[in-house]
C-alpha cells in the first residue's frame, strides 16, 4: 500500500519534471533545480517497535522562472517532492513557491505561495514566523512549507515596510508511527485543536519594518493569527485511546532582530514577546560570530559562533531550547569544490543535555553535491523535553544532481 | 676689442641657445615625469561618467593538471560619485549555487557594506567585508581585485617608462592604504596612449611576486570607456590560473540606487 503510494508519487514527479522541461522549451522560461538520494541512518536501535534503523528517500525540487517587463515582473513555480521509505508521513509534496511579482520604484507586490525569512541568529529562528516549518524534511528545522500570501513592500529612505495578508493555515507535519525523532506517542496531527476556527483560523496578518544604517541591520515585526508552532495536549478519546494532539493558539507576536557588523565580528540579537490566551512569553537569542579570513593566505576561513538561547516558557517552549548555550565553528576551504563544515553543540544550562550537530558539504564534477550531517543527542534526563530523542542520534547523507 | 665683443656676443648667444635647449628638454622631461598620483588621476578621470554597467562574467579556473571549472555570473555596477561603486552579482553556475547573489557598497577606505542572498532559505545575510584577500568563488581572483578603483585606496610611486607588447607604458607602484589587503604592493603597467592598465603584478605580504594579471582584447564603449574582454590571472606560487571573459557589456542603462538595495537583492536572478 505504501509502496503503491510511493510508486504513484514517483510517477507524478516524473510527469511534473518532464512537464516542466517541456514548458521551458516552449518559451524563454528558465528551469533549474535538483534531484537527490538520501540515506538516513540511525546509530542506535529504535525505542519503538514500529520504527526502523535506516531510511532511504529520494527528492526533487524544480524551479520554473520567467521574467518580463524589463525584469520588473516575474513568475516563479517551485514544486517539491520527497518520497521516503517506511514513514509515509515523510513522503510529501509541497509547492514551495508559486508567485507573481511586480516591482516598481517605491513598492513591490508579491501574490502567491512563498517562503519568507526574517532574522539574524544561527542556532534558532525566533523572529521567523511567516511559514510553517517542514519538520519531516529535516530535523534542523531550516526547511519550510510554502505559505499563500499577499505581500506589499513599501520602500522608503527610512527603511522597507512589508505588509502581509496570509490566507490559508498550514498545519505542521509529524513523523508517523514508523518514523524516528518522535515521542512515544506519534503526534496525531489530524486531531489538531485551534483557538479560532473558520476564517479566523485561516487568515493571519503581519507587518515588518527593516532597515540598514552603516554597520547596523535591524528589523521590527508583528504577527497576528494562528501560531505556526503548537503546544501539545494529551487527550483521551471516547474509545479510551490516548492521543498527543497539537493545539494551535491564536497569538500576537512582536519580534526584534538586530545585527551589528564590525569588521570580522558579527553581533546578533533576536527577541520576541508572544501573547496568547493562556500566557505572555518572552524569548531571546543573543550571540556573536567571529571569522578569521584567509588564514595564512591558504584561502581558508574559520568562524567561531556562540549564542545563548532563552525562553520564558521553559520546558513547555515549542523549541527544545529554553536556557541553552550554543557554540560552533564554521570552516570554509573556499576551494573549487566549495568544501564547507559547520560543527556545533547546544548545551542545556540546567540539565546538561547536549545536542551535537555537524554538517559538511562538497561539490563534485561541477553539478553534483554531497552533504553529510551528523546529529547526536546525549545526556537528556527523563524530565527534559529532549529525552524522547535519546536513541535517535543519526547520520544523514544526500547526494544530489543540480540542473 | 671688436673680436672680443663678437666673441662675448657669440658666447652669450651660445649660452642662451644652450639654456633654451636645456630648459626645453627639462620641460619635456617634466611633462613625461608626471607623478604616480597624476597618472592614476588621469586613469580614473578617463574612466568616469559611465553611470552604470551590466555584463555577464564567465570565469575559467584552471589547476596544475589543466582541469577546467567554469563559473558564470551576471553583474550590475552603479557608479557613485566621490565614493566606491555599488555592485550586484548573481551566480548562475555552478548550478548548486545558482541564484546566490552578492550586493556590495564599496568605499575607498571605510569598510565595504556587503550582503549575501541565499535562495534556498530566501535569506539575506549581512556579511563581514574584512575578507579582502580571500579567493572569490575558489578562483585566483581575490575579493579586493574585483572592488572598484578609488584613488584614495593606494599610495602611488612612478617607477619608470617601459615598452610592453609594443605599447609605451608608465610603470606605477601602488601601495594599498585600506585594511586587510593581502598585498604589500602591486605594480601596474598603464598604456600611455589610453591610460588603461595592461598588466598588474601582485606582491604578497612577504613581498614576493604572487600573481600577474594581464588585460587583453580591449574594446571601447560609448566612444570613451575601454574594457578588456579577456583577463588572465596567473598565480606564480600555485601554478593555478583564472581567466575572466566579459560578455554583453552595456553602459548607461539608466539604473538607480533602487536596483542596488536589499529588496532588489531578494529578487535578483
Amino acid at each position: 500500500m505504501i509502496l503503491c503510494r510511493l510508486k504513484r508519487c514517483i510517477i507524478y514527479s516524473f510527469f511534473l519534471f518532464f512537464g516542466l522541461i517541456y514548458s521551458s522549451l516552449l518559451s524563454a522560461w528558465e528551469l533549474s533545480g535538483y534531484v537527490g538520494l538520501e540515506s538516513l541512518a540511525f546509530i542506535q536501535e529504535p525505542l519503538y517497535k514500529e520504527q526502523h534503523q535506516h531510511y532511504i528517500s529520494g527528492v526533487i525540487e524544480a524551479e520554473l522562472y520567467h521574467e518580463w517587463d524589463n525584469g520588473t515582473q516575474s513568475f516563479a513555480f517551485v514544486p517539491y517532492f520527497r518520497g521516503s521509505q517506511h514513514d509515509s508521513n515523510r513522503t510529501h509534496f509541497d509547492i514551495r513557491e508559486l508567485t507573481w511579482l511586480k516591482a516598481a520604484d517605491t513598492w513591490e507586490l508579491r501574490l502567491g505561495i512563498r517562503k519568507v525569512f526574517w532574522g539574524v541568529t544561527e542556532s534558532n529562528h525566533l523572529v521567523d514566523v511567516i511559514n510553517q516549518r517542514d519538520t519531516v524534511e529535516n530535523a534542523d528545522g531550516e526547511d519550510k512549507l510554502g505559505q499563500p500570501m499577499m505581500n506589499l513592500a513599501l520602500i522608503q529612505d527610512w527603511g522597507t515596510v512589508d505588509l502581509f495578508i496570509l490566507p490559508g493555515f498550514r498545519p505542521r507535519t509529524y513523523a508517523g508511527e514508523e518514523g524516528r525523532l518522535r515521542p512515544e506517542l506519534a503526534v496525531s496531527g489530524h486531531l489538531a485543536e485551534y483557538d479560532k476556527n473558520g476564517y479566523q483560523r485561516q487568515v493571519a496578518y503581519a507587518v515588518r519594518w527593516a532597515h540598514s544604517m552603516g554597520d547596523w541591520d535591524m528589523g521590527l515585526s508583528h504577527f497576528y493569527g494562528t501560531s505556526r508552532d503548537p503546544v501539545f495536549l494529551l487527550k483521551t478519546a471516547d474509545s479510551g485511546a490516548v492521543n498527543l494532539i497539537p493545539y494551535y493558539q491564536n497569538i500576537n507576536q512582536t519580534g526584534l532582530d538586530i545585527q551589528a557588523t564590525l569588521d570580522s565580528l558579527l553581533l546578533k540579537w533576536e527577541a520576541i514577546v508572544r501573547v496568547s490566551n493562556t500566557e505572555t512569553a518572552f524569548a531571546s537569542t543573543v550571540g556573536f560570530e567571529y571569522t578569521f579570513f584567509n588564514i595564512l593566505s591558504s584561502g581558508i576561513d574559520i568562524g567561531l559562533l556562540s549564542e545563548y538561547l532563552y525562553d520564558s516558557r521553559g520546558t513547555t517552549a515549542p523549541s527544545l531550547t529554553q536556557d541553552d548555550f550554543f557554540i560552533g565553528s564554521r570552516l570554509a576551504l573556499n576551494d573549487i569544490q566549495d568544501s564547507q563544515l559547520l560543527a556545533g553543540v547546544m548545551v542545556d544550562r540546567v540539565s546538561g543535555a547536549q545536542f551535537y550537530n555537524i554538517e559538511a558539504s562538497r561539490r563534485f564534477f561541477d553539478s553534483f553535491k554531497f552533504e553529510i550531517e551528523a546529529r547526536f543527542f546525549n545526556g537528556a534526563p527523563p524530565k527534559d523535553p529532549a529525552y524522547f530523542l535519546r536513541q535517535d542520534s543519526h547520520f544523514r547523507m544526500e547526494l544530489s544532481y543540480h540542473f | 676689442m671688436s673680436v672680443n665683443i663678437l666673441n662675448l656676443g657669440q658666447i652669450s648667444m651660445k649660452n642662451v641657445l644652450l639654456g633654451l635647449c636645456l630648459s626645453m628638454i627639462a620641460s619635456i622631461c617634466m611633462a613625461e615625469l608626471q607623478t604616480g598620483i597624476e597618472i592614476m588621476q588621469e586613469v580614473k578621470f578617463r574612466n568616469t561618467g559611465w553611470k552604470d554597467m551590466t555584463a555577464d562574467l564567465e570565469m575559467v579556473l584552471t589547476n596544475n593538471n589543466g582541469d577546467e571549472h567554469r563559473r558564470k555570473l551576471a553583474m550590475k555596477v552603479l557608479e557613485i560619485k566621490d565614493d566606491g561603486d555599488k555592485s550586484l552579482s548573481v551566480f548562475n553556475s555552478p548550478r548548486d549555487v545558482k541564484g546566490t547573489a552578492f550586493l556590495s557598497f564599496t568605499h575607498a577606505l571605510d569598510a565595504d557594506e556587503q550582503w549575501l542572498y541565499l535562495p534556498a532559505l530566501k535569506r539575506v545575510k549581512r556579511i563581514s567585508s574584512s575578507n579582502k584577500s580571500g579567493p572569490f568563488l575558489g578562483s585566483e581572483i581575490a575579493f579586493e581585485d574585483l572592488s572598484s578603483f578609488e584613488l584614495e585606496k593606494y599610495k602611488y610611486t612612478y617607477l619608470r617608462d617601459e615598452l610592453l607588447d609594443s605599447m609605451d607604458c608608465f610603470v606605477i607602484e601602488n601601495e594599498p592604504q585600506y585594511e586587510y589587503s593581502g598585498y604589500t604592493r602591486t605594480i601596474v603597467w598603464v598604456d600611455k596612449a589610453r591610460y588603461i592598465p595592461i598588466k598588474i603584478d601582485y606582491y604578497d605580504r612577504k613581498n614576493t611576486l604572487l600573481k600577474t594579471q594581464t588585460f587583453n582584447n580591449y574594446q571601447q564603449y560609448l566612444d570613451k570607456y575601454w574594457r578588456a574582454d579577456d583577463l588572465m590571472m596567473t598565480n606564480h606560487v600555485t601554478g593555478k590560473s583564472t581567466q575572466l571573459f566579459w560578455h554583453n557589456y552595456k553602459f548607461s542603462n539608466g539604473l538607480t540606487a533602487r536596483q542596488f538595495d536589499k529588496n532588489s537583492l531578494k529578487r535578483s536572478r
